[in-house]
């Protein structure tokens, strides 16, 4: 349990910083798509909802874990879906710069 | 065993595929070209992810003799599915409140996840399990109905005025110290479970009290807040879980949410606690009190158009009034009048302009304006004076030079966009209420300045209309 303990600390803190030094370099106009992206990301938490329902071992587990899993799935398929059709109308007036 | 730990190590592979693949997709969000091979990025990693679990599930499921629901798990994936696609082909106008939501969604889960564990695990969480799920439920918690009340305010089903009362911070504050002692006091003693819905529920109505005193005008801020709330308690349980791919997805919307947070409460030269104790309401409304009339200056859409027509720099500054009245498509005509007359047009998009970080961008580009003609305030601030005309569409504190010059006001030091500096200010508006901040505008009394009233959808169509007829 310690070393998980300390393991995972030191993901967070890495991740941590990744990711202030990733999205500080986001431009301010994706800041809404970003947003809705992360939404979509963190809803990775559908993993653990996964699990409480597979494995049934309490029925107030069985049905938090469907509820969770309906939550995160929605966003998971809401967030990707409205992230792509903002991204995809931001266009530039230049034809093609690479 | 050894099937065991082959499928332990195969599923660490694909969380750490999913992983890189969360970061890549990040990173090839930061501009347009690069953007849509992020989102693919995403879903690739969630894919797998998902995936990796389900198979994982079946393996755990031979090694110790249980039987998988997987009926139920489908069936939750399939409602999930069945609710997300709605919500993600809802009008652009009705992001802000959609985002919202979906915070609360993913804190929901989190929550709900977190109160299973407590109470399979019972009496046995060791301590630092314990304090981290405590910290999972109460962030998840506050940041499920926080996130509704601000859904609710931007959907106009909630009274949008901040809601203030004597003594709110202290109440507020109380009752978050509440919920650390339960927590504490669980961490200590595990096995009392009639204590955890106590914690939970203080937590919800400590999301709501959150809420209830922000106006409108502070919606940025407090959405990235909840965004970054709703990641920190999600990386909560991935310590609980010891979930790493959860941790990395959790610390990644974090530290998203907490940049966008600084950058608005920046924007708004206001302090983090500030925005989220702060009762600006009160203040806007003793600045209201002190007006008076004074004379304005307006004109007609033939009139705005004449000017337009020959301006050679135009800046568009477009605000919340602008979604509010769905103009953008209008205010595209408008660009494209403009431009095929030869004018140089531009948009300055104020970081807090609109309801949520990046809000105007997406409503212009749905309505077709290039990207490279949004301006971000630092880039255009030092161009209006060599500009003919700054043409101000539903936008209000964000324009007001009183936050430069006036130190009584309550904006005062927020960073706002020279348009007092152009050679001619045209102020699309209803009338000359203070709207909704209840903030007086200088700018509007002054000599460059023409004050166009109307809706901002209509008075632009007519602009056009003139542009294009004559």
């Amino acid at each position: 349990m310690g070393n998980a303990l300390i393991d995972g600390l030191f993901v967070f803190m890495l991740a941590g910083f990744i990711g202030f030094e990733v999205i500080k370099r986001i431009s301010p106009l994706l800041h809404t798509p970003l947003m809705s992206i992360t939404n979509a990301l963190d809803a990775i938490a559908v993993v653990g909802a996964i699990v409480l329902v597979g494995r049934h071992e309490s029925k107030l587990s069985f049905i938090l874990g469907i509820l969770a899993v309906i939550a995160a799935t929605s966003n998971i398929v809401g967030g990707f879906l409205i992230t792509d059709r903002m991204v995809k109308m931001f266009k530039s007036s230049r034809p093609t710069k690479s | 065993m050894t099937t065991f730990l082959g499928s332990q190590v195969f599923i660490g592979i694909i969380y750490l595929v999913a992983s890189a693949l969360f970061i890549l997709a990040l990173k090839w969000m930061n501009a347009p070209p690069t953007a849509r091979r992020g989102i693919l990025a995403g879903e690739i990693g969630m894919v797998l992810a998902i995936g990796g679990t389900i198979l994982q599930l079946g393996v755990e499921g031979k090694l110790e003799h249980i039987s998988i629901d997987y009926t139920w798990i489908f069936i939750a994936l399939g409602i999930g599915t069945a609710i997300g696609v709605p919500l993600g082909l809802v009008q652009m106008t009705a992001v802000p409140q959609r985002t919202a939501l979906s915070h609360a969604f993913g804190a929901f889960c989190v929550t709900l996840v977190g109160t299973s564990e407590y109470y399979l695990g019972g009496s046995s969480i060791p301590p630092f399990k314990m304090s981290v799920l405590c910290l999972e439920v109460i962030l998840g918690g506050l940041t499920v109905t926080g996130s509704l009340m601000a859904a609710g305010k931007l959907q106009e089903v909630l009274p949008q005025r901040p809601i203030t009362f004597k003594g709110q911070n202290l109440f507020n504050l109380t009752m978050l110290a509440v919920s650390i002692v339960i927590a504490v006091y669980l961490v200590l003693h595990p096995g009392t479970p009639h204590l955890f819905p106590i914690m939970v529920g203080i937590a919800l109505m400590f999301g709501i009290m959150l809420v209830i005193p922000i106006g409108g005008a502070d919606m940025p801020t407090v959405i990235s807040l909840l965004n970054s709330y709703a990641g920190l308690s999600a990386a909560a349980m991935g310590f609980v879980l010891n979930n790493k791919l959860l941790i990395i997805a959790g610390a990644l919307d974090g530290s998203s949410g907490f940049i966008l947070s600084v950058i608005m409460s920046k924007a708004m030269n206001r302090s983090f606690t500030n925005v989220v104790f702060g009762a600006f309401g009160q203040v806007a409304a003793s600045a209201a009190g002190a007006q008076e009339a004074r004379p304005v200056k307006s004109a007609s859409p033939e009139e705005a158009a004449g000017i337009l027509a020959a301006a050679s720099k135009v800046v568009i500054v477009p605000g919340y009034g602008m979604a509010v009245a769905q103009a953008q498509h209008k205010v595209r005509e408008l660009y494209d009048a403009l431009t095929k007359r030869g004018v140089d047009v531009r948009f300055a998009i104020h970081p807090v302009a609109g309801r949520m970080p990046g809000h105007m961008n997406v409503l212009l580009a749905e309505a077709d304006v290039p990207y490279d003609r949004l301006m971000e305030m630092d880039d255009i601030n030092g161009d209006f004076p060599q500009t003919d005309v700054s043409l101000i569409i539903g936008a209000n504190d964000v324009t007001n030079p009183a936050a430069k010059t006036d130190q009584s006001s309550p904006i005062y030091g927020m960073p706002v966009l020279d348009v007092e500096k152009s050679h001619t200010v045209m102020v699309i508006k209803r009338s000359m209420n203070p709207g909704f901040a209840g903030i007086d505008n200088p700018l509007y009394y002054m000599d460059q300045t023409l004050m166009l009233f109307g809706d901002a959808k209509a008075f632009v169509s007519n602009i056009v209309k003139e542009l294009t007829h004559s």
